[in-house]
C-alpha cells in the first residue's frame, strides 16, 4: 500500500490533539507538572531534536524552496532570476496543465467513489467472526500491502492489448472486447482507475469493517422486528452509523487522489497521447526531465494549495456536523 | 460489545443451504478478484512465460529459470539495496518517533504546542508535492553541504521525518501511568533512563504498529528512490522493475519473478503482524 497511504491517514485523527495538549498545561495539573520536572528546560528539546531537524531539512526547507522557486527562473550555475508570477501564469495558461488538472480530478473522484463503494460492499459481505472469513479478508487485503511498483507491472501484463491478453480473454468470455486498455486513449483512464480501485477497495473495506464493529447490534434486531428488509437495514441503520467513517475515508482518498503519481508513471507515464497525464507526472516531467524547476515548483505549490483547501473545507464541514 | 453477532446483511449467520451456497459463491468471487492477479503473478514467476499473453492463473510447468535470469540481471543487488534502505530507514524512523513521542507525551514545556504543530504540519507535506524542491535539497543539504543524490543515504534520511509514527507513539505514551515514572524519579533515575527502561518497554504494542506500518511504507517507496537514484547501482527493487521491463531481452516471466521478490517481504510482514497492522490502520483513520 503505498502505506504511504498511511501518512495522510493520520490527518483527521490529529484534529483534536493540539487542543488536548494545550489543556494539559493549565490548572490543577500545574502542581504535578512542577513535581515531575526532573531535567533541565532543554531536555524535551533534546528528545525532539532529531524529529525537528529532519522535518526542517526534508519538509520545511523544501516547502520554502518550492515557494521561492516558483517565483524564480531557476538556472543552475547562473544564479536564480526573480520572475514574479510568470511561472504561475505559464502553468495556468498551459493547455497541458489544465488537461492534467482535469485528469487528476477525474481519476481522484473515480477512484475515491469506486474504492469506497466496493469497499463498503465487501465489508458488508464479510462482516462477521468466523475463522474462514478472517482468511478471505486477509486474502482480499493483500493488494494493499503489495508495493505499487509491483501492482503496476502486474497490471501492465494483465492489460495486454491483444485478444489473448489475460483480461481480454476474460472479457471475451463475457462476449466483450478486446479492449486496448492502457494503450487506447479512450480506455486508458478507466484502466488506471480500475487498478487503483483494486488496490484501494480492500483498504477501505478494512476501515469499514473496523467501523462496523461499533454499530449497535440491537438496532439491527429492532429493525428486523419492525419488518425492515436487508436493504432498509443497511440504509437506515448501517449507513448513518458509519457516517464519520465515510467522511474520513473520503478525505483520505481525495487527498491521496490529488497526488497520484506512481501508478500513472508506471502504467502509462501520461500516455497514450497525453490521455492520462496527471498533475504529478507533469510536474515530474517539467522539473526533473526538462529542468524547468521554477514552472514545476509553481505547479507543486498550486497542488499543495488545492490539497490544503480541500482538507480545510472538509474539516470545517465535519466540525459543523459534529456540533 | 454485546453477545449478539447480528450483522447488517445477516449473510454470515445464515445456515440454510441456499445461504451457504450464496456465501461460498460470494467469497470465491472476492478471492478471485483480489487474490487472483497475485496468484497469476506467482504462477508467472515459476512458469515458462515468454509472452505477456501467457499470463494465467493456471500453472504451466514449474521452473526456476526466471529467477536465474533475474539474478543475472542484478536483482540480488537491488534486493540488498532495498533491505538496506528499509533496515536503516525503519531504525531511524522508529528511533526518531519514540524520542519525539516521549517529549510530547510526558513533558510539559514552553514551546510545546509549536513543536506539536510542526510535527502535524509534516503530515501535510508529502513527498509527492515536495518532489522537485526535495531533490534540490538532497543535492546540496543546506549548511552542511552534503550531496545525497545517488546514495542510499539519500533514500533513508528523509524517512526519519514521518509524523504518523510520532503521533501514534505520542498517543500511546500518554497512557503509561504517571506513578511508574514518579517512582523511578524518586529512585534517582534521569530522563533518559526513565525513557529507556520504563516508558519504552511499556510501548511494545505501539512499537509493533509503527514498525509494521513503517516497513510496508518504506518498502513501497517509489518516488523518493526515483529522485535519489542516478544509476542502477543505487536502485531499489521496486525501481528496478521498470528497467527490467524495458529491457527487450527480459521476458515477462522474469519481471514476474523479480516482482514476486519485491512483494514477498511486505506480504510476509503483513501476514505475521496482521493485528498490529490493522490496529495501525484504524488508529490512523478512525479516531476523532
Amino acid at each position: 500500500m503505498s502505506l504511504d497511504q498511511a501518512d495522510p491517514a493520520a490527518l483527521p485523527a490529529t484534529g483534536p490533539a493540539p487542543r488536548k495538549v494545550g489543556r494539559r498545561g493549565g490548572g490543577a495539573a500545574d502542581r504535578r507538572v512542577r513535581g515531575r520536572r526532573g531535567g533541565r528546560w532543554w531536555t524535551p528539546w533534546l528528545f525532539l531534536a532529531p524529529a525537528l531537524i529532519l522535518s526542517l531539512y526534508f519538509k520545511f526547507i523544501p516547502m520554502v524552496n518550492a515557494v521561492t522557486m516558483s517565483f524564480q527562473e531557476v538556472q543552475p550555475y547562473l544564479g536564480n532570476r526573480w520572475v514574479g508570477t510568470d511561472n504561475y501564469s505559464t502553468v495556468l495558461q498551459s493547455h497541458g496543465f489544465r488537461e492534467a488538472v482535469w485528469h487528476t480530478i477525474v481519476l481522484a473522484v473515480g477512484q475515491t467513489f469506486g474504492a469506497m463503494a466496493l469497499g463498503f460492499a465487501l465489508a458488508l459481505l464479510m462482516e462477521g467472526q468466523s475463522r474462514r472469513l478472517g482468511f478471505v479478508r486477509s486474502a482480499a487485503f493483500l493488494p494493499v500491502v503489495v508495493p505499487m511498483a509491483v501492482v503496476a507491472e502486474l497490471w501492465r501484463i494483465m492489460y495486454h492489448p491483444t485478444g489473448d491478453g489475460m483480461l481480454n480473454s476474460i472479457l471475451a468470455l463475457a462476449g466483450m472486447g478486446p479492449s486496448g486498455f492502457i494503450n487506447d486513449p479512450d480506455t486508458s483512464m478507466a484502466s488506471i482507475m480500475v487498478t487503483g480501485i483494486w488496490r484501494g477497495a480492500p483498504y477501505d473495506m478494512m476501515i469499514f469493517l473496523a467501523g462496523l464493529t461499533s454499530v449497535d447490534r440491537g438496532l439491527y434486531e429492532a429493525a428486523r422486528v419492525d419488518g425492515a428488509s436487508r436493504w432498509q437495514r443497511v440504509r437506515h441503520v448501517t449507513v448513518p452509523g458509519l457516517r464519520s467513517v465515510f467522511s474520513i475515508l473520503f478525505i483520505l482518498a481525495a487527498i491521496r487522489g490529488l497526488r497520484v503519481f506512481t501508478e500513472v508513471f508506471l502504467l502509462t507515464n501520461g500516455g497514450p497521447n497525453g490521455s492520462t497525464e496527471v498533475v504529478m507526472t507533469l510536474i515530474y516531467k517539467l522539473g526533473l526531465e526538462q529542468n524547468r524547476l521554477g514552472v514545476g515548483a509553481a505547479g507543486a505549490v498550486l497542488l499543495f494549495a488545492a490539497t490544503l483547501i480541500l482538507t480545510i473545507i472538509v474539516q470545517l464541514l465535519r466540525r459543523r456536523e459534529s456540533k | 460489545m454485546s453477545e449478539s453477532t447480528e450483522t447488517a446483511l445477516g449473510l454470515t449467520e445464515s445456515r440454510s443451504i441456499g445461504g451457504r451456497i450464496l456465501k461460498a459463491v460470494v467469497y470465491l468471487l472476492v478471492l478471485t478478484m483480489f487474490a487472483g492477479p497475485l496468484l497469476a503473478l506467482l504462477v508467472g514467476a515459476f512458469g515458462d512465460i515468454k509472452d505477456p499473453t501467457q499470463l494465467s492463473i493456471v500453472p504451466s510447468g514449474f521452473t526456476l529459470e526466471n529467477f536465474d535470469i533475474a539474478f543475472d540481471q542484478g536483482v540480488l543487488k537491488y534486493l540488498l539495496n532495498s533491505f538496506f534502505v528499509v533496515g536503516f530507514g525503519l531504525l531511524l524512523q522508529v528511533s526518531v518517533s519514540v524520542l519525539a513521542g516521549y517529549a510530547l507525551a510526558r513533558k510539559v514545556f514552553p514551546g510545546m504546542t509549536l513543536a506539536f504543530v510542526a510535527i502535524l504540519a509534516t503530515l501535510m507535506l508529502p513527498e509527492e508535492i515536495l518532489a522537485i524542491p526535495l531533490s534540490v535539497v538532497l543535492a546540496d543539504l543546506p549548511v552542511v553541504h552534503f550531496n545525497l543524490i545517488g546514495t542510499l543515504a539519500g533514500m533513508i534520511v528523509p524517512l526519519g521525518a514521518w509524523g504518523f509514527s510520532i503521533l501514534v507513539m505520542t498517543e500511546f505514551m500518554k497512557d503509561v501511568p504517571r506513578e511508574l515514572e514518579e517512582a523511578a524519579r524518586i529512585d534517582g533515575a534521569g530522563d533518559f533512563r526513565i525513557f529507556a527502561q520504563i516508558i519504552l518497554p511499556m510501548c511494545k504494542p505501539a512499537l509493533g504498529v509503527i514498525g509494521v506500518f513503517g516497513f510496508t511504507m518504506i518498502w513501497d517507496q517509489y518516488l523518493l528512490p526515483l529522485l535519489v537514484a542516478t544509476d542502477s547501482s543505487s536502485y531499489t527493487l521496486p525501481l528496478a522493475l521498470r528497467t527490467l521491463r524495458i529491457d527487450p531481452a527480459v521476458t515477462p516471466g522474469v519481471v514476474m519473478a523479480a516482482s514476486l521478490l519485491a512483494l514477498l517481504p511486505s506480504v510476509i510482514v503483513f501476514l505475521f503482524f496482521q493485528r498490529s497492522f490493522v490496529s495501525g490502520l484504524s488508529s490512523g483513520a478512525l479516531k476523532g
